[in-house]
């Protein structure tokens, strides 16, 4: 790719050139896990063939149990968690919808669970490559979500999702483009374990939440009307707090492992990159948004509002830096068929009464098609009427 | 999440919602007088999971998990590993559930626990039907049974398939202990669950547990159907160490005709209405007599 970029790449003191994979796998693999179980797809593969590479070789300690499907995976990890250990699943794609009935039974059991999504679209027709179909049709499941754009994000957002997870008894889910983020190499550093410590401590689950035999406790009760709704609503409640605790993890986490490990944006939910005030802001996520910053950079008129967080779903945040917007613009890699893109629909919804501007849905990159520069300049001059409609850019 | 605040509550309490004379209960009051108190439960969805634990109430005075209705086998592997990463040797982890969870739903997660030889011990309830849902089939259901997704009729003689046979399942797994038994049986239960809790590593006890609406009995019929069931050898008491059977139910001349068993029980009804029902019971009797030779009864 020809970069014309002026600025200059500066490359971090102590990074290495790393596949995105590797990079996962090393982070999961300093965060000391107990238990770790997966099943192989697609891109998700390398992380978990690297993890198991690593037990093999003696340099890590957890418990690697082979699944005989994500179903399983999920239910290992699920069994682990409530018996009051850390442990780590990822998976893409099919993986994640098999999962799916456990996905929304682990956030409804309170479980600290981490799973990293290499995300990818779903079939009919089958295809390997990437898109963020798996990812958000979990998005009502009670999961903390973040989305990378690079590795040293995805790096970043381990940590915070562990420690989240953790305080919250909410599970967190990190997405990461498959083969865009998961097979490509970049500069990265990760954190040794002596530094993860700092920031993460060994989890310690207090006694009596846990599966033990010294304190009998029964989990994952028969409610009956008279209880249930309030079991999911403090679930709800706990999840949409949570984003000034985000934030305030975020800050501790750049204070005590650095910048360079734990990124560098103002906010661990969103970033602005652009002008301020600008008249037209793209709304987008993960490895996308680096080829719409290189657009923003040649193109005054345009920002890019990044999300990287989209549950707890950020609406103060979203709202202030959208709120004076001429056109707004999602683009998104998902599509909630028979309506528009899943964040546009949310977009919208945030935005009701706070903006005159038109809000685009626009469906791009599904299935592994490249969004080029070229594509994104065309994209910024739609102009069409109806906003209701799902817009294809090929 | 139900914590048990009066201490020493027994493994299997008061408190529970089964049906008056429930074969399942009767089963899991045996199996808890088999356990020790270092245990941990993973639960499949049903009838047990259902009537013991209504939320904020819990019949369980063990640590005892339900996530979802096929997955208990995979939830204790978790468990398992989770102890081992805390050096816990001497906890053991019981994974149960009914036919339906064991036999259909939950099979491959079964299978795939049984191939990780983990020292886990999975108890089937064999009500020979998705109770908790209003007696559908399962693959454990025996043939002839009318149930609501085989009913009888003008067309039907019930279910039309036999029953899988899960304990020639578990043994082709290689696992170190294997075992069938009948809620007609409450001691032989208990026995079991010792000594399946004394092997290290994988154990498989299957447990006949009738149920009252399902099999359309009387509340004090329970037991002796259960018992009846292995006295015509339709389902014997079964004992594999090693692959090994080592112990059986031995029927002789005491041996009793299907017919016993199958005529209180209104899931059979119809096989006693007309020609077609009693050559049919004739094809039952000849299943139990296979049985009989097949172990040596
Ligand atoms: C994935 C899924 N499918 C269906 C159900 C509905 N369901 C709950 S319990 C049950 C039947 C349980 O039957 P079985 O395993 O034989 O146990 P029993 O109730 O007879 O003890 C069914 C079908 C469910 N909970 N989850």
């Amino acid at each position: 790719m020809k970069n014309n970029n002026k600025k200059k790449i500066k490359i971090p003191k102590g990074s290495n050139i790393l596949e995105g994979s590797r990079a996962v796998a090393l982070t999961v693999a300093n965060i000391e896990p107990d238990v770790v179980s997966a099943y192989p797809i697609t891109p998700q593969t390398h992380i978990v063939e690297d993890l198991a590479k690593f037990k093999a070789d003696g340099k890590a300690s957890y418990e690697y149990v082979r699944a005989e499907s994500e179903f399983a995976a999920a239910s290992i990890v699920v069994g682990a968690s409530a018996t009051g250990v850390r442990t780590y699943s990822a998976t893409s794609s099919q993986g994640l919808l098999l999962m799916t009935e456990v996905i929304f039974n682990m956030a409804g059991l309170r479980l600290p669970i981490v799973l990293t999504i290499a995300n990818r679209g779903v079939s009919s027709p089958i295809t390997i490559w990437n898109d963020h179909q798996d990812a958000m049709t979990v998005r009502d499941a009670g999961w903390l979500m973040f989305f990378a754009e690079n590795h040293q994000e995805a790096v970043a957002q381990h940590l915070l999702a562990y420690k989240l997870a953790e305080t919250l008894n909410i599970p967190a889910m990190v997405n990461i483009d498959g083969f865009i983020l998961t097979h490509s190499y970049e500069p990265v550093i990760i954190p040794t374990k002596a530094q993860i410590k700092k920031y993460l401590p060994k989890y310690s689950p207090t006694k009596g939440s846990y599966l033990n035999p010294k304190e009998p406790m029964t989990m994952g009760s028969f409610a009956r009307p008279a209880y249930y709704q309030e079991i999911r609503q403090s679930l709800q409640d706990d999840l949409s707090n949570s984003i000034d605790l985000i934030e305030k993890e975020y800050k501790k986490l750049q204070k005590t492992l650095g910048k360079d490990i734990a990124t560098k944006d103002s906010s661990a939910l969103i970033e602005y990159y652009g002008k301020k005030k600008a008249k037209t802001v793209i709304v987008a996520m993960g490895s996308v948004v680096g080829t719409i910053k290189e657009v923003v950079d040649e193109n005054k008129e345009v920002a890019v509002l990044k999300l990287k967080v989209i549950r707890p779903f950020p609406y103060k945040q979203i709202i202030k830096n959208l709120k004076n917007a001429k056109k707004i613009i999602v683009i998104e890699k998902a599509i909630s068929l028979g309506n528009v893109g899943p964040m546009a629909s949310e977009l919208k919804s945030a935005l009701q009464g706070k903006t005159p501007a038109k809000i685009y849905s626009i469906i791009a990159g599904l299935g592994g098609r490249d969004i080029t520069k070229k594509k994104i300049n065309k994209i910024i001059n739609i102009n069409s009427q109806d906003t209701n409609k799902a817009i294809f850019i090929s | 999440m139900t914590k048990n605040t009066k201490k020493q509550k027994p493994i299997l309490g008061s408190g529970h919602r089964a049906c008056a004379g429930c074969g399942q209960m009767i089963a899991a009051m045996a199996v808890a007088s088999g356990m020790s108190r270092d245990i941990i439960i993973a639960n499949a969805t049903g009838c047990l999971e259902v009537t013991t634990t209504p939320y904020p109430e819990t019949a369980w005075g063990v640590p005892w998990i339900h996530s979802l209705f096929e997955n208990a086998a995979a939830v204790a592997s978790g468990i398992r590993a989770a102890l081992n990463t805390k050096g816990d040797k001497k906890t053991k982890v019981i994974a149960q559930g009914g036919d339906g969870g064991t036999f259909d739903i939950g099979f491959g997660l079964v299978s795939g626990m049984w191939e990780r030889g983990e020292n886990i011990l999975y108890i089937a309830y064999d009500t020979e039907a998705y109770s908790n849902t209003g007696i559908q089939a399962s693959g454990a259901t025996p043939i002839s049974a009318s149930t609501t997704t085989t009913p009888a009729g003008s067309n039907s003689l019930g279910s039309s398939q036999v029953k899988k046979d899960m304990i020639a399942i578990a043994l082709a797994h290689g696992l170190n202990y294997v075992a069938q038994s009948t809620a007609g049986y409450p001691s032989d239960i208990t026995n079991k669950v010792k000594k399946a809790i004394s092997h290290s590593g994988p154990a498989y006890i299957q447990i006949l547990s009738p149920c009252i609406p399902g099999w359309k009995i009387k509340p004090d019929e329970g037991l002796s159907m259960g018992q009846l069931a292995v006295q015509t050898g339709l389902y014997p008491l079964l004992e594999y160490e090693n692959g090994v059977l080592v112990n059986k139910s031995v029927l002789g001349k005491n041996k009793k005709p299907v017919k016993d068993y199958l005529e209180p029980q209104g899931r059979f009804a119809h096989l006693f209405k007309d020609k077609k029902g009693k050559e049919q019971i004739k094809e039952i009797q000849k299943l139990a007599d296979k049985n009989i030779e097949r172990y040596g009864l």
